[in-house]
């Protein structure tokens, strides 16, 4: 058993058996997380770069703990601080990089497709952590490692994915996996976030319904309003947004049964999720957070692990 | 093939390791016993049953290590690793590492790093069903031993056991 690719590009590559070794192995390293030293000295003679041409708090710290706690030897990269900003290509910038002996790169860049692009080109492993509007497949890995946490497996679950699906890569790659691991998923959110022909290019159902979507789902994933994507006005007002797709308390004690929630942060309070859900008992986002960790861990041991045999 | 021990040998054998480590560890006081994932678990189920049986009570502090994350071989192929479980502390406790077979060593040196991880143990001993000696790449050698094999490279010792290969039994294949 190992992975069927060579690169983490999105979830659309993968095969089902990769993403249940992904989430097994996983589980392993959530134990080794458990430890008094949360260490494991498996990829030592393995470097990375953390390349971030775009902002990350979550992922890019969740990334270099997890690589160094697989004792990997870590390298830091954003774009602001580099030669980017003289006008170097990418290609170049991580050519560079590579021949200082890297066997690893983990990348986010706000241009979709960037990642897939260097995998052409370069001889390394390429974890995508975020492309434009395309993937960020280890969220949905820790998505879904999530769900099977909190409800205990993934099949037959149903799935509410909630908010800007348009501009988001999580909303993407969990489309992918759900329905690879036999989740049913439903999108909600207004229609001018909701990109058209969805239903037609994935076996997800689309509704404008709220209330009725969370009365018919498991868990329900909120994802954050990307304004800084959104080159023209989607929906009238924040408060609108919040008033018609925004989660309450009200809204969630009113359904007939206890549903989970979670995002993939950062959260805008008051958006799309009340403080007072955002922290309340339904909420699994720092158990998200928690687990990201070990998935992480997962996806670059079973990368790194390639050898020559 | 040979058969090396049979059923009833194997079931002896294991009483006779349950009362060497209790002649060491009295009462099993201070003692835990961890088992090696993913071959040596049968036989240190069966030895805890055994001082469970003997010590007529329940609560002895038993454990499961996986040492897949610390193998010296591990860009030699994917190794899949399996569940680690020791819900204690093994700081100051005499530890007692149960393996199927020990063979070149090197798992126990990968398990004895991994337990470095869990705590200071005040000592650490190693029970195997079967010790193939002369056949050790590095300087370790078992407190308690089954059945002694002088086996050639080219041959192979298998640890069978009922409830995952149908049958209980060590055979060796050429």
């Amino acid at each position: 058993m190992k992975l069927s690719t060579p690169h983490l590009l999105g979830i659309k590559d993968l095969q089902s058996q990769d993403i249940r070794l992904i989430l097994d192995t996983a589980k392993q390293f959530k134990e080794v997380l458990q430890r008094p030293i949360k260490k494991v000295p498996s990829l030592r003679d393995i470097t990375i770069v953390n390349l971030f041409f775009e902002n990350s708090t979550r992922t890019r710290i969740s990334f270099e703990l997890a690589e160094r706690r697989l004792s990997a030897d870590v390298v830091n990269f954003s774009a602001s601080a580099s030669s980017v900003s003289k006008g170097e290509t990418m290609l170049d910038t991580v050519n560079n990089i590579l021949s200082m002996k890297v066997d690893m790169v983990v990348m986010r860049h706000s241009a979709s497709g960037a990642p897939h692009f260097l995998a052409k080109h370069i001889p390394a492993a390429i974890i995508n952590a975020g492309d434009g509007i395309n993937e960020h497949p280890t969220q949905a890995l820790l998505d879904a490692f999530s769900i099977e946490d909190a409800t205990g497996s993934l099949a037959g679950k149903k799935v509410a994915i909630i908010g800007d699906i348009m501009h988001s890569r999580v909303a993407l790659s969990n489309i992918y996996l759900l329905t690879k691991m036999g989740a049913e998923v439903t999108v909600v959110g207004p229609p001018t976030l909701i990109p058209k022909y969805l239903e037609q290019a994935f076996n997800v159902r689309v509704s404008y319904n709220l209330k009725e979507t969370l009365e018919w789902c498991d868990v329900a994933n909120v994802l954050r309003i990307q304004l800084e994507r959104q080159n023209q006005p989607l929906f009238s007002s924040l408060r609108e947004y919040n008033l018609a797709y925004g989660i309450s308390r009200k809204l969630l004690d009113g359904l007939s049964k206890k549903i989970v929630i979670m995002h993939p942060g950062p959260i805008n309070r008051g958006v799309e999720l009340d403080s007072d859900v955002a922290d309340g008992n339904e909420s699994i986002i720092l158990q998200q957070v928690e687990n990201g960790v070990a998935v992480r861990m997962a996806v670059l041991y079973l990368l790194a692990d390639r050898g020559e045999e | 093939m040979k058969t090396i021990l049979n059923e009833q040998q194997i079931s002896l054998t294991i009483q006779r390791l349950a009362q060497q480590l209790l002649e060491n560890n009295l009462n099993l006081h201070n003692t835990v016993i961890i088992g090696l994932q993913p071959r040596g678990i049968y036989l240190s189920d069966k030895i805890v049953d055994a001082l469970k049986v003997i010590l007529s009570r329940n609560g002895i502090e038993y454990g499961l290590l996986d040492i897949t994350f610390y193998r010296d071989d591990i860009r030699r192929g994917l190794h899949i690793p399996n569940k680690t479980e020791i819900n204690f502390t093994i700081e100051k406790k005499r530890v007692v590492l149960i393996d199927d077979v020990l063979y070149t060593g090197r798992t126990i040196r990968a398990a004895l790093d991994a337990l470095t991880d869990f705590g200071r143990p005040e000592k650490v001993e190693l029970c195997v069903l079967i010790d193939r000696r002369f056949s050790r790449e590095l300087p370790i050698q078992p407190d308690y031993t089954g059945r002694v094999v002088d086996a050639t490279e080219t041959q192979k010792v298998q640890v069978r056991w009922k409830e995952k290969d149908d049958r209980t039994e060590v055979v060796i294949t050429e």
